[in-house]
């Protein structure tokens, strides 16, 4: 791909992440931003048929151990090189430096990334995505939104999901039949984890008295979690003090 | 501790029978009335929530049948959780306009309801092993981090709140990567109270088949 071909694409992502962020907050009175809900419901309901019509809600099959390991290793691993860009963008040198030891250790000793050595050296994944950077930037979260297939979002995080793939270093150094397996090991691994937590996600798709609040709530406050750093104090709620929460 | 002065003075003026059960009787007294008048500490709050994982630690690695699981779960969570506070929070403004008795049935009814969903949740924890890491004080509250490492899993944080208001040193919220047990289950206990038509007594006769 030409240089220029490359700068217009990011150029493009960049736009829609400024455009996104440019969308003003509009909240129910929950307090959840959540302007597109009647089509949310209908992309979720969607997304419910397609889960189940593969199993879920259902027992699906046991993933044998060792091949969920070695899918997981490998999706850290392709996934690491996108993390340290935007652990560059955030400022966050720690985690830059951290995620670049995991990524040389796995890729080398863990024969290719099937194995994750670095953990046991205390170099556990930290997980990074240019979502969290808009976050970091001061980017507002937008509304909350329902991705077909893919599941809930925001308008913050869809812009982030676009320029990840725009700027992902993979993209610059495979070919791209070794891009397309990339991918491909990171939707094995999201097959896998929805198998492994097949409990946990049964309870909120299929149990739940409202699965749609339940996973709109479950996916804005992990990721406020993930995006506000240690001290977020203030999320907590004190049931003997705020008697009206 | 403070018990032992009038235990040891009852006994010691009247060393009979009648004494010392007099005696046991005041050591029972003050267990169930509660606490001395110290304030809970951060290495209480600590302590609490390690007394808390070890009992955890101890069910998910015990290799025993769910159902046996879940009936452990459920002695663990009364134990160690404000339950009422729990169930009430998470029940919202209907709370003030439910009876008492309403409210006991609810409340009774969450509780098994919290031991079924959390205790299939902690299944998927299985040869895990949950850390506390650090204790701090925050607003009124304390607050207790931990950590569990899971094989093949990154390992994620799990955040105690633990506060003595109740009267006791009981954890009123659990939080999981961030997600908080009060605020998921205040959206789901609301939601199916609006599917009860606000009915209170109905809730609790769904809750007892939820979870």
């Amino acid at each position: 791909m030409s240089q220029p071909v490359q700068i217009a694409r990011l150029g493009a992502a960049l736009a829609l992440a400024a455009f996104v962020a440019g969308c003003g907050p509009t909240t129910t009175p929950e307090g959840v931003n959540d302007v597109y809900e009647p089509t949310n419901r209908k992309v979720f309901g969607a997304n419910q048929s397609f889960d189940s019509a593969f199993g879920g809600g259902g027992s699906g099959p046991d993933v044998p151990g060792p091949l969920a390991a070695a899918t997981a290793n490998l999706a850290s691993t392709v996934q690491a090189p996108s993390h340290v860009v935007n652990d560059v963008l955030q400022g966050d040198v720690e985690d830059a430096v951290h995620n670049s030891f995991r990524f040389a250790i796995n890729a080398t000793l863990g024969v290719g990334g099937i194995f994750d050595p670095a953990s046991s050296f205390g170099l556990e994944e930290r997980e990074n995505d240019f979502g969290r950077t808009l976050a970091v930037w001061g980017v507002d979260q937008g509304s909350y939104l329902v991705l077909p297939v893919i599941g809930p979002s925001s308008q913050r995080d869809l812009a982030g999901m676009v320029v990840d793939f725009a700027i992902n270093p993979v993209r610059y150094t495979l070919p791209v039949e070794e891009q397309f397996w990339t991918l491909a090991v990171r939707a094995g691994d999201e097959v896998f984890d929805r198998l492994r937590y097949s409990e946990s996600y049964d309870s909120v798709l299929y149990d739940s008295a409202d699965p749609y609040a339940q996973a709109r709530s479950i996916y804005l406050q992990n990721r406020n979690f993930e995006t506000s750093g240690d001290e977020a104090d203030d999320v907590y709620i004190d049931p003997y003090e705020d008697l009206d929460f | 501790m403070s018990i032992s002065t009038p235990m040891k003075t009852l006994i010691s003026d009247t060393p009979t029978r009648r004494g010392v059960l007099a005696g046991l009787g005041a050591v029972a007294a003050l267990g169930l009335t509660g606490r001395p008048a110290l304030a809970l500490n951060t290495q209480e709050a600590a302590g609490l929530i390690s007394s808390l994982v070890a009992q955890i630690n101890a069910v998910i690695n015990s290799g025993r049948s769910e159902s046996q699981m879940i009936d452990e779960f459920e002695r663990i969570f009364l134990r160690y959780a404000d339950v009422p506070t729990i169930a009430r929070t998470a029940l919202g403004p209907a709370a003030r306009s439910a009876s008492a008795g309403e409210l006991q049935a609810y409340t009774n009814a969450f509780t098994g309801y919290i031991a079924r969903k959390y205790g299939k949740r902690f299944r998927e924890f299985i040869g895990g092993e949950i850390a506390v890491k650090s204790a701090r004080a925050v607003k009124s509250f304390y607050e207790v981090r931990s950590t569990v490492n899971l094989r093949n899993e990154a390992p994620f944080e799990v955040v105690f709140l633990v506060s003595d208001r109740s009267g006791r040193d009981l954890f009123f919220d659990m939080y999981i990567e961030g997600v908080s047990l009060l605020k998921s289950e205040a959206v789901e206990i609301r939601a199916m109270l609006d599917r009860n038509r606000g009915d209170v007594g109905a809730l609790a006769a769904d809750l007892r088949r939820a979870g």
